[in-house]
This record gives structure tokens, C-alpha cells and sequence, in this order.
């Protein structure tokens, strides 16, 4: 244990560099891209004059040279402010912790969903390897993971709300309903079940076909065969023996997955509507709105930072002959 | 598509035909119905604005939800002549310099305090000098802005500006309250996260990504109005979600470019909704292919007229745009004040586009390319791509081959507005006036690097700008007309863009809804007049 706890605190060391270096690099690539905040608006508005748009530039601060906007910007940051956003008139941290929670409802629960059911699915299919089942899993695996995740999204909606109407098409809850306490959370849950199936098919058809190849890997390697000449019962070759060395791969996978928790679902939450922020970066983006762009960049690097992190530790637990290196 | 999706499409259409005589017209009252007061409308909201104080944003979402809350002094009907708002009467001196407008009694901010002819002279005279390049423009011309009583504002102008009427629409000069805004920061007033103007409606909450909430304020200056209890501005950012959220009676109303034209003529058939292109008058943009005259052989008349021939503009209105528009004839939109129809016709004609490209010496090379440029697609949704590449078919016919360049909105605002482009697409609001939505586009004093919707393709004629300068403080509508029509001849023989289409916008409402659209600022009305039939 105290082993995790060293390298945990090295770690953390190195991530605090790592993380100051990504804030300097996303600085300049947000700053390189062609066109500012206030040539957006000035587009938006239909008309400008040239005192229109140097008040713009004057406000976001954006007349001053580019190294001391980055001075002032770290500054900032360091202190815990993430800056404010002149585009929406809000602090940013204000703006991001505002959609944080929608996004990561439906991104936590597809990618639990995702790897609970991947997982399932690719052992089935490799016990049974060759036979329907396992065709059935493949076959539609195959089909998940190539078909793009805005048309699974579009098809979803057409089949269970336009045909069948069982499920809301889009939205966060039922506008001007006025629902509370459970029935608000129903309501939720009710409008969460399609962007989550869509969000979760692709990584669960991953999360399948890697754990089947990696399982039939694993089956023949020689420390199996002396468990089953052991005479131990299948169940336990296939739990403790195959599935713990078969899952590594995917415990590297699923890092990496939810290191994309944060902003890799705008798709999603732009089919369907759904108020997360994903859809506040795409915005943030089109909008030229610097300040929440590097916020997102910043809160999105942590995590994957910590994720990694953990990433670590969790392989130590599963196989403790690996020697994570600080 | 489905199956049952073109069933229910082909269901809607017989049915829409059977009802076709007793469905109410879009927008207006039959005579024996009696307005009924409650019920909620959902309006789309498209894209999402950054802030809702229309003040400081004039983006087109801002101006639907803002018009709403906020109110000018004017409005102005299908034929652009004003009518009252916040103004209840108003004079021009004989001399057109003198404008004077007389105000509504008993009007009241949203926090209750009274709307004055003080708000009006610091709304008109600081806050939107300082925040709104078009009432900059306009309220610049003033010599004096001054208030002789409670009720009464009279702007004093430097020289006569007969385009001044039409600077009143509420996003042209929205009122502002000056008890929370005077000398304060107006970009950074806290009171910007309320919105408070003295409409019907009053903000009640943004919940950002979802939706905007105004509820009826109670004490509107208008008795009995609004008869709406409230309505809910929703954000949809997928184009074929909001087409569903019309279907299935989400929402009551889209507008603007809301739906994308390709879905219009099935939203159009289903048998709850109604369809209209009025209520754009004010708006009434024209779209063109904007042609960097720096770039040769673009400086060449003769170019760009064979470009005008070679463009099948009908095709691009029956098949990119749905039937929606009309293929204009010049600078000026036919649905405005001063249209001039008696110009030089430029009929679909490659084999006359490639005699005047012979005429110039650009012949064809092996390959059949006379010449080579860029077009950057405006990057504003699945028609405009569409459109880029119909006129690279359209073009290398005629023996232009064109590049596609793409980028997003954001780039493209910064590389027109430093001229760093060859050919692009482009359109603007009309406003009402050719002086105020038109000329800015082909006056050679309006050539500023750096500044979007100016003259950015470098056209420079002497005889347009004299022409121009003259129509904007001509006294009279008859000899304005004259100075126009010159100005529109001219024009349409240099061809200095490549007009292609006057765009029609499609504005979907729900068959009870009654009086949305009625003026020509249409959906960006305040709405307090429209109601919800059983």
C-alpha cells in the first residue's frame, strides 16, 4: 500500500508540470485559430464599424500582447479562477459546473453500462467461441462499432419516439411540466435512456471484442492448462484465471475512455438536445470563446490525468506482478 | 425514411387539402374569433444566444427572444411604413430635420418603475452610441436628442435623413432602462443577467442549453395584453430534432433558418402546422457570390456578368432552396422600398457567359479551363455547402474551375473581413432602406479592412457613390426612387457581385396559433397580441 502511496505522490508532482505545460500549449493553439471572439459577433450582430469591434477587443482584453494574456490567464489560475466569459457574462468555473452534471450523467452511466455489458458479452462469446452465440456477438459488435454514433442516434429516436413513442427524442427533462423531487428524476431518467444506449453501443462493442480476443488469448497459455489439470472447476479457471489476465487490455481502454468523459459526447448531446458540456465546448468553439475553451481544456486534462492515475493503481490491484515505474 | 413517416406524410397532405378552406391564414384573426387569454407557447431557439439584452447583442436569436422583452418606438408593417409601439404618434418637420415622437402614458418597466422620455433620450444618445454599430449610424446624425416633457422625444439631425424613420424597430434601437444602466459599465451591469424592458413578456429564467422562460407581465401598457401566460424559447441544436419537435407538437413555432430547406415542403404538408415567408420584409435578405475585385480576372466586368450567366439562379431557388425565394434582379429586394425592375437581364446562358470569356482572351486550355480561383463556402449550414458546389458544376461548364475552401464561421468572418479570399458567399439584411442595408455593401467609402459586412469585395465607383449619397438626403420619396433606380441600372450592368437568390425564410407555426406574424419584423414581434385558439 505504501507502495501506491509513493508513487501516487510522485505522480502528482509530474501531473502539476504536465498539466501547467498543457494550459501553455492549449493557450496558443486556442489563440492560433483564424478569427476572434469579436469577429463572431460582429458577424452574428449582421453589421460592425471599426469602434464596435475594437470595444469588443478592448473588453475581452484581447488588445494586450498574446504573452500577457498568458501571464495574467496562469495567474489566474493558479488561484483558482478560471477567468469569465464576456461572450455569456458569466465566471467560467460558474459555466462549466453548471453542465458538468449532465454530461456526466449520461457519460458515467454508458461507460459503466458499457463495461459491464462489454465485458459480459465478449466472455459469452469467447466460451463459446464458434458457435451462434458467439456469431451473434461479433457479428453485432461488428455492426456498433462501424456504424457512425449520430445516425445509431437519429435511428434510435426514429424507432422508440417517432414509431413506437415510448421515449422522449431529445431534451434534459419535460419543459414547463413543473415535476419535483421523484417524478422530476423519473422524468430525467426517462429522457436520459437514448443518448446513453447511443453513447454506450460504440464502446460496448469495443469492450466486447476486445475482451473476446483477449480471453481466447489467455485460454490457451500454459498457467490455464495447469489450472484445469489442477481439476479446478471451469467457473473458476474462467473468473480467476482467464478473465483476471484477459482484462488488462480493457482496464487500459476503459482508462482512456473515461479520460473522454468530460468532452466526448458533443455529438450525442447534440442530437439530443441535451444541456451537457459537450455542447458548451462545440459552442465555446464556434463562438471563439477563449476563456471557457481553456476551461473545458484544463478540466478535461485533470482528468485524464487522474484517470491515468488511477489507471495505474487499479492494474497493480488486478495483477500485482506489475511494476508501475513512478 | 421509414415507411409510415411517407404514409403519415401522404395522410397530411389529403388531409391538408379536404381542410384547405376552412384553415385559418397564418397569422391573422378570423373576424368571429374573440382572442382567449392563457397558454404557453414553445418557440425554438436556434442557435443558442450568449446573452439576451438586446442592447448589447443584436444576433438574430437574441432579437426573436429580445423583441419580446424589450420595445423601440416604432414598428413597421408588411410595406415597411411605421406604425406605433412605444411611440403613440410622431411628426417630421417640413424640412426634414426635426423628428418628433409623442410616447404612450402609463408605460412601465418590467421592475415597475416608469418608462420615460429620459430612457428614451439615454437609450438613443448613450447606451446604444456606446454598444450598437447600426444606432450608432443612425443617432451619430443627430445634433440634438432632448426630451421637452415626460411623453415627448425630439431628435434634431444635422442635415435631412429620410432612412432615419426607419431607425426605430426594436433591435435597430431597443429601449433600455436608464434607472439601472446610467453610468455604469453596460457590457458588465449585473442587471444584464435580468433582462428588464417594458414588453409584454418579462424574463423569468434561462436555464443555458435548454431553454429561456418569459412569463406575461402583468402591467403591460396595452389593456387585456398579452394573452399568453408565458412562453418557452427552446434550444434544439440538431436540425432534424427540431423538424421532429414541429411534428409532434413540441414546439409551436420555427423560424429563421430553423428548419433546413430540405425539410420544408413535408413539414409543410402535415396538417398541423401552417407555413408563411412573410414577416421577413424588414430583414429581406439577398444572397450573392461575392467576388474579390483585387483578384484577376474578377476586375473584369466582363467576367462577372459571364458569371451571371453562367449561375442557373433558378435552379439553385427550385432545387438547393426548396421553392423558397426569388431570383433577384439587382442589389435591391423586390419585396422593399425602392426596387427598381427595369434593369438589364442576365437569363441562364453558359453559351453567352463563354463568348464573353472569349471576348476577354480566356481561352481554354486542353483541359477546358479558361481560369482557376477559390470559393470559400459560407459555413452556415447544409444549404450553403450545397450551393458552393453547385457553382463549382455550374462554373467549370463555362470553363472556371473552382476550389472549394471551407472553414466555420469564425474563420470566415475574419479572412472576408481581411479580404483574404477570392470568391465567396455572402448576405445581408436589407433594414428597410437601401441607405441603410444596401449601400454599405457597393460604396467605396465603406471599403474598411477589417470590418464584416462593409464593403470587403473592393468595388469602387464614383457614379455609385455620388448616386448613393444623394438618394440618403433626398427629400423626397419620388426623387429617392429616381436616385435609387439610376444607382440599381448601374449596378446591374457592372454585376460587381453575382446576386443569387432573394432569400424567403419559412416560418412554421402551429395551426391555433393566432397574430404571430404580422409585421415586417414578423417573428421578432413582441407578441402581445397573439393568442392560442382552442
Amino acid at each position: 500500500m505504501t507502495a501506491i502511496i509513493k508513487l501516487l505522490a510522485q505522480r502528482l508532482g509530474k501531473a502539476l508540470l504536465i498539466l501547467t505545460a498543457v494550459v501553455i500549449c492549449n493557450f496558443f493553439l486556442v489563440h492560433a485559430t483564424p478569427g476572434d471572439p469579436a469577429a463572431v459577433m460582429a458577424g452574428e450582430s449582421g453589421a460592425a464599424d471599426p469602434a464596435y469591434m475594437a470595444q469588443l477587443r478592448e473588453q475581452f482584453g484581447l488588445d494586450r500582447p498574446l504573452p500577457v494574456q498568458l501571464g495574467t490567464y496562469l495567474a489566474k489560475v493558479a488561484q483558482g479562477d478560471l477567468g469569465y466569459s464576456h461572450r455569456q457574462q458569466k465566471p467560467v468555473l460558474e459555466l462549466l459546473l453548471e453542465r458538468l452534471p449532465a454530461t456526466l450523467a449520461v457519460t458515467l452511466t454508458a461507460f459503466v453500462l458499457a463495461l459491464a455489458l462489454g465485458v459480459l458479452a465478449g466472455v459469452v462469446a469467447a466460451l463459446n467461441a464458434g458457435r451462434w452465440a458467439d456469431t451473434a456477438v461479433t457479428v453485432i459488435a461488428l455492426f456498433a462499432y462501424a456504424t457512425p454514433i449520430f445516425w445509431i442516434g437519429l435511428m434510435a429516436v426514429l424507432l422508440f419516439s417517432v414509431q413506437l413513442g415510448w421515449l422522449p427524442a431529445f431534451g434534459f427533462e419535460t419543459v414547463g411540466a413543473g415535476y419535483s423531487g421523484l417524478e422530476r428524476l423519473l422524468d430525467i431518467g426517462r429522457h436520459m435512456v437514448l443518448p446513453v444506449l447511443t453513447l454506450a453501443l460504440f464502446y460496448l462493442a469495443v469492450y466486447a471484442r476486445l475482451t473476446r480476443a483477449s480471453m481466447l488469448e489467455v485460454r490457451d497459455m500454459d498457467f490455464v492448462k495447469t489450472a484445469r489439470a489442477k481439476g479446478l472447476t471451469e467457473t473458476a479457471i474462467v473468473r480467476r484465471h482467464v478473465l483476471r489476465n484477459a482484462l488488462l487490455p480493457v482496464i487500459t481502454l476503459a482508462g482512456i475512455q473515461a479520460g473522454h468523459l468530460i468532452g466526448g459526447s458533443i455529438v450525442v448531446e447534440t442530437v439530443f438536445a441535451w444541456p451537457g458540456l459537450g455542447r458548451l465546448t462545440f459552442d465555446a468553439v464556434l463562438g471563439r470563446d477563449y476563456p471557457v475553451l481553456l476551461g473545458v481544456f484544463l478540466f478535461s486534462s485533470a482528468m485524464v490525468i487522474v484517470l491515468n492515475m488511477l489507471t495505474d493503481v487499479i492494474y497493480r490491484l488486478v495483477d500485482p506482478r506489475i511494476e508501475v515505474p513512478a | 425514411m421509414p415507411k409510415t413517416l411517407l404514409k403519415s406524410g401522404a395522410r397530411a397532405l389529403t388531409l391538408g387539402l379536404a381542410l384547405g378552406l376552412a384553415a385559418p391564414l397564418p397569422g391573422a384573426a378570423l373576424a368571429a374569433e374573440q382572442p382567449t387569454r392563457g397558454g404557453t407557447m414553445n418557440i425554438v431557439l436556434q442557435p443558442e444566444p450568449p446573452i439576451l439584452v438586446l442592447g448589447l447583442n443584436q444576433q438574430g436569436p437574441t432579437q426573436t427572444v429580445g423583441g419580446k422583452i424589450y420595445q423601440g418606438l416604432l414598428t413597421y408593417d408588411e410595406k415597411l411604413q411605421p406604425l406605433p409601439s412605444l411611440a403613440k404618434s410622431w411628426e417630421v418637420s417640413p424640412d426634414g430635420k426635426t423628428y418628433t415622437f409623442h410616447l404612450q402614458q402609463g408605460v412601465k418597466w418590467h421592475d415597475g418603475k416608469p418608462f420615460t422620455a429620459a430612457d428614451v433620450v439615454f437609450s438613443t444618445k448613450t447606451f446604444l452610441m456606446e454598444t450598437h454599430p447600426r444606432a450608432r449610424d443612425a443617432f451619430s446624425r443627430c445634433e440634438e436628442i432632448s426630451a421637452p416633457d415626460e411623453h415627448t422625444v425630439v431628435f434634431k439631425l444635422k442635415e435631412p435623413y429620410a432612412p432615419f424613420i426607419m431607425a426605430f424597430e426594436v433591435s435597430s434601437a431597443p429601449m433600455m432602462p436608464r434607472h439601472l444602466y446610467e453610468g455604469s459599465d453596460f457590457r458588465n451591469n449585473p442587471a444584464n443577467a435580468t433582462p428588464i424592458g417594458t414588453g409584454p413578456f418579462k424574463f423569468k429564467e434561462w436555464v443555458k442549453g435548454q431553454y429561456v422562460h418569459l412569463v406575461r407581465f402583468d402591467d403591460y401598457w396595452k389593456p387585456g395584453q398579452p394573452y399568453l401566460d408565458g412562453i418557452y424559447f427552446r434550444v434544439i441544436p440538431d436540425a432534424a430534432s427540431r423538424a421532429l419537435a414541429l411534428e409532434d407538437g413540441t414546439l409551436q413555432q420555427t423560424q429563421f433558418t430553423a428548419i433546413e430547406n430540405f425539410d420544408v415542403p413535408r413539414l409543410k404538408a402535415l396538417p398541423n402546422l401552417t407555413m408563411t415567408t412573410k414577416g421577413y420584409e424588414f430583414f429581406a435578405p439577398i444572397a450573392w457570390l461575392e467576388l474579390n475585385h483585387r483578384v484577376k480576372p474578377l476586375d473584369d466586368r466582363r467576367f462577372r456578368q459571364a458569371l451571371l450567366y453562367a449561375v442557373d439562379r433558378q435552379f439553385i431557388r427550385d432545387k438547393l432552396w426548396f421553392g423558397l425565394g426569388r431570383v433577384p434582379t439587382g442589389p435591391i429586394a423586390s419585396v422593399t422600398k425602392f426596387y427598381e425592375p427595369d434593369v438589364p437581364k442576365y437569363a441562364y446562358d453558359p453559351a453567352k457567359a463563354k463568348a464573353l470569356l472569349d471576348e476577354m482572351g480566356l481561352e481554354p486550355d486542353a483541359k477546358g479551363v479558361r481560369t482557376r480561383l477559390k470559393l470559400l463556402v459560407m459555413p452556415y449550414g447544409e444549404t450553403w455547402t450545397r450551393l458552393g458546389e453547385y457553382l463549382k458544376q455550374a462554373l467549370a461548364k463555362v470553363g472556371i474551375a473552382i476550389t472549394l475552401e471551407t472553414t466555420d464561421a469564425a474563420g470566415w468572418a475574419q479572412r472576408v473581413s481581411n479580404w483574404d479570399y477570392e470568391m465567396t458567399m455572402d448576405f445581408t439584411y436589407q433594414y428597410g432602406d437601401p441607405a441603410l442595408g444596401v449601400s454599405r455593401t457597393y460604396v467605396s467609402s465603406n471599403i474598411r479592412k477589417g470590418v464584416l459586412f462593409s464593403n470587403t469585395m473592393g468595388y469602387a465607383n464614383p457614379e455609385v457613390d455620388a448616386l448613393f449619397a444623394k438618394a440618403a438626403v433626398a427629400p423626397s420619396e419620388a426623387e429617392r426612387q429616381a436616385l435609387y433606380s439610376q444607382v440599381q441600372k448601374i449596378l446591374v450592368d457592372d454585376a460587381p457581385v453575382t446576386w443569387l437568390l432573394e432569400i424567403e425564410f419559412p416560418t412554421f407555426l402551429d395551426k391555433r396559433v393566432r397574430n404571430a406574424i404580422t409585421t415586417a419584423i414578423g417573428a421578432n414581434e413582441s407578441y402581445d397580441a397573439v393568442w392560442l385558439a382552442k
